[in-house]
This record gives structure tokens, C-alpha cells and sequence, in this order.
């Protein structure tokens, strides 16, 4: 029960667009239709649920204090958490190179239309911060990692496929300046969303 | 593709027709992130452009010896390897700065610009355009970094550089410190009205 208040909490309350604006570069330029906006968003999606429960394990059995001391009693003083940002990067960098490869070989017009945004899901903050969160607030099990992360996932699919669905509509039928057409829109947009999203913050489940 | 196009080009272009923020639209994060106060902007500003040269020319140097199957993960250590070597350097000779910004320094791995570059010209060009291309990036964002943390740290809290520059007579007058400057939706309106002032001078980029 613990676990699915996290998991909606993740996705409306922390959402990682809205709150916490990490993830941001995928976001804005991925957003233009909402078809690719719901590849991307699922491929992020299936990245956190995978590496934040990995980054856990990792986490509890190698890099926090003590965390060695399977290996033997005389380990019980050893601190590698300085190494928790390589590793963590490490991690998630070979799982996305292996989703582009999955990616590339079973749908190819998916692969073509995220272009350079694929490879660039490895450095999606989103991801690394959700790992970095799930180390700072302690999480307690594989599966409070893996709901936080399925949340986390959600609420940036259902962010990036609503900025899409909206930009659709503006490009159809609404006059922007011309200067502002297409990004620069998509920023202000982006900022009222993330205002209103602002209420949802004083909500404890 | 580096030998039409000048090496003045690669080095200026990225300054404002190709600036990697507002054209580019990458490493939005740390422009919300670290901008609510001009100082460590402008200190984020000079270890990107340190370490996304270096990056390019060390990328630039290996990349006909890196598989392209685990090119991902060779520029990430590459990136992170100099990430350190920054935020081991500011402890060193500039330790209160780095204070303030020890997150985010270490948040540079996960900054798009940089894979974004290594990924779409270190990769494809020899080591001396590869580093102007990244110093040239580097500014680019540089510059954004300080005109919005400018504005942010001017409206939001009335100071520049943690001195008060809105005469004390001001506030007397009423004048209040905008909070909304402060919170991070309004680093995106500020790079919007950037964009919106350039490309009103700068048609070619106008969309559609």
C-alpha cells in the first residue's frame, strides 16, 4: 500500500517536469507531435523502471557505509558512496545504449524520428536524478525503488505527451508571434504548466 | 563537413545563430538550476566551457578507435573523468564558490550540451575544429547563463553579485522583491523573451 501512495505521489506531486524540472532538454525538443512525445515518454518510463532498481541494488550491497560487509566482517567500515555518481552514470549509460539497439532493430521510424534524443536519454537528468533521489531518501526495497520509478516515469510520459498534444493544437489553429513560433512558446508553456503543477505541492498522501 | 565550413564559423556561429540553448535547445536543466544568482552562473558557465572543450578533443582524438556499439558509455566516463577534475580544481583554488555549487557541478555529467556536441561533431571531426566547437558551445551557453541570472538576481532578491543594487529609498517606496523570479518557471520565461528578442532580429530562424 506504502508503494502505491509513492507511485502516485511520484507521478503528480514530485513529477519530475513540473517539480522538479529535470529532464528538460528531451522534453522541449521531442515535443512537436504527439506520437514520437509517447515513444520518448515510454522509453524513459522503461529506463527508470529498470535502472532505479538496479542503481538500488548496487546502492545497498556495494557503495553506501557498510554496506560490503557480506563480503566479510572486516568490511563493515567501507564507504564507497564517492563512487556513486560513476557507477550510477555507468549503469544507465550501457542499459541505453542497449534499448538503442532494441529500439533500432524493431522499429526503425521510431529510431529515425528521436534521432539524436535517443543516445541523449543516457544523460536525460530525469533518470540520473531519480537514482540520485532514490539514494538520498533512502529507500527501503527493490520494489519502493521500482514504484518511484514507474511513477517518476508516468508523470514525465503523461507531461510530454500533454505538451505535445497542446503544441499540436497551437501550431493549427492558434497565431503566435512569429518569433516565438515552435520553442519559444513551448517554454512558456512549459513555465504555466509548471505553476499550476506548483499546487500540487502542499498535498501529503 | 569541416572543410566547408571556416574555422571562424565553428568558433562564433554557436554565440547566437546556432546558440546551444535557445537554438539548440540543450542543457535546459542547469539553466533553471543554477540561475537564480549570477555568481555561481557564471562559474558554471566557465567549467562547461573547460569541460566540453577538453571533452570534444579528447572524443575527437579516439573516435575512430571507439566501437560505435559502446560510444555512449566511453564518452560518459571521458565527461565525468573531467567533471571530477573541476570540481577538484574549484575545491582547491576556489573553495567557497564550490560550496555553493557542488551539486551542480557534478550535474555537468548530465548536461546535454555536452553529449549532444561530442555525439553530433567530435565525433565526425578532427581534434582542433572539435575544440573550438566546444569553447565556442561553451560561451554560447555561457552568455545565456549570465543574461538570465542577471535579470533573475536583479528582480528576485535586488541584488548583482550578492551586493543590493535597488536603493534601500525603494523599498521604503513600497518596490517588493518579485519571489516568482526566484522559483524556477521563470528562468523559462526569461530564455522565451531571449528567444523572442533574437529571433525578432534574426529571421532566418524564425519556425514555419
Amino acid at each position: 500500500m506504502e508503494n502505491f501512495n509513492l507511485f502516485i505521489r511520484s507521478i503528480f506531486v514530485d513529477n519530475m517536469i513540473f517539480a522538479y524540472f529535470l529532464g528538460m532538454c528531451s522534453f522541449l525538443a521531442v515535443s512537436k507531435n504527439v506520437k514520437t512525445a509517447f515513444g520518448l515518454g515510454v522509453a524513459v518510463t522503461f529506463m527508470l523502471v529498470i535502472t532505479l532498481p538496479l542503481n538500488w541494488l548496487l546502492n545497498h550491497y556495494v557503495l553506501s557505509p557498510g554496506a560490503l560487509v557480506w563480503l566479510g566482517p572486516e568490511y563493515a567500515d567501507v564507504d564507497l558512496s564517492f563512487l556513486s555518481l560513476i557507477l550510477f552514470i555507468a549503469v544507465i549509460a550501457s542499459m541505453t545504449q542497449l534499448v538503442e539497439m532494441v529500439v533500432e532493430k524493431f522499429t526503425p521510424s521510431l529510431y529515425n524520428s528521436l534521432g539524436i534524443f535517443l543516445p541523449l536519454i543516457a544523460v536525460n537528468c530525469a533518470i540520473l536524478g531519480g537514482s540520485l533521489f532514490m539514494q538520498q531518501r533512502g529507500f527501503q526495497s527493490v520494489m519502493t525503488a521500482v514504484s518511484a520509478g514507474a511513477g517518476w516515469g508516468i508523470g514525465w510520459l503523461l507531461a510530454i505527451t500533454a505538451i505535445a498534444a497542446i503544441r499540436e493544437r497551437i501550431a493549427q489553429y492558434s497565431q503566435v508571434p512569429a518569433a516565438l513560433r515552435g520553442i519559444g512558446i513551448t517554454f512558456i508553456l512549459t513555465a504555466l504548466m509548471g505553476i499550476a503543477f506548483m499546487s500540487f505541492l502542499g498535498i501529503k498522501i | 563537413m569541416a572543410d566547408n565550413i571556416s574555422y571562424k564559423d565553428i568558433l562564433f556561429n554557436p554565440f547566437s545563430k546556432d546558440n546551444p540553448v535557445v537554438v539548440q535547445v540543450l542543457g535546459i536543466c542547469s539553466v533553471l538550476a543554477v540561475t537564480a544568482k549570477l555568481e555561481p552562473a557564471i562559474v558554471m558557465g566557465l567549467s562547461v566551457i573547460a569541460v566540453l572543450a577538453f571533452s570534444n578533443v579528447i572524443i575527437s582524438f579516439m573516435r575512430n578507435t571507439i566501437p560505435n556499439a559502446i560510444r555512449i558509455i566511453v564518452q560518459l566516463v571521458v565527461v565525468a573523468g573531467l567533471v571530477i577534475i573541476v570540481s577538484e580544481l574549484l575545491k582547491a583554488y576556489a573553495y567557497n564558490v564550490s560550496l555553493q555549487l557542488s551539486v551542480y557541478i557534478s550535474l555537468i555529467i548530465t548536461n546535454c550540451i555536452l553529449m549532444g556536441r561530442l555525439e553530433a561533431f567530435a565525433m565526425g571531426n578532427r581534434p582542433w575544429p572539435a575544440f573550438l566547437d566546444g569553447v565556442g558551445n561553451g560561451i554560447g551557453y555561457a552568455i545565456i547563463l549570465a543574461i538570465v541570472a542577471f535579470f533573475r538576481e536583479l528582480f528576485g532578491s535586488g541584488t548583482l553579485f550578492g551586493y543590493q543594487v535597488v536603493p534601500d529609498a525603494l523599498y521604503e517606496a513600497g518596490y517588493v522583491n518579485n519571489g516568482l523570479m526566484i522559483l524556477p518557471p521563470m528562468a523559462l520565461i526569461l530564455v522565451a523573451c531571449i528567444i523572442w528578442v533574437q529571433r525578432s532580429y534574426n529571421k532566418s530562424l524564425q519556425e514555419k
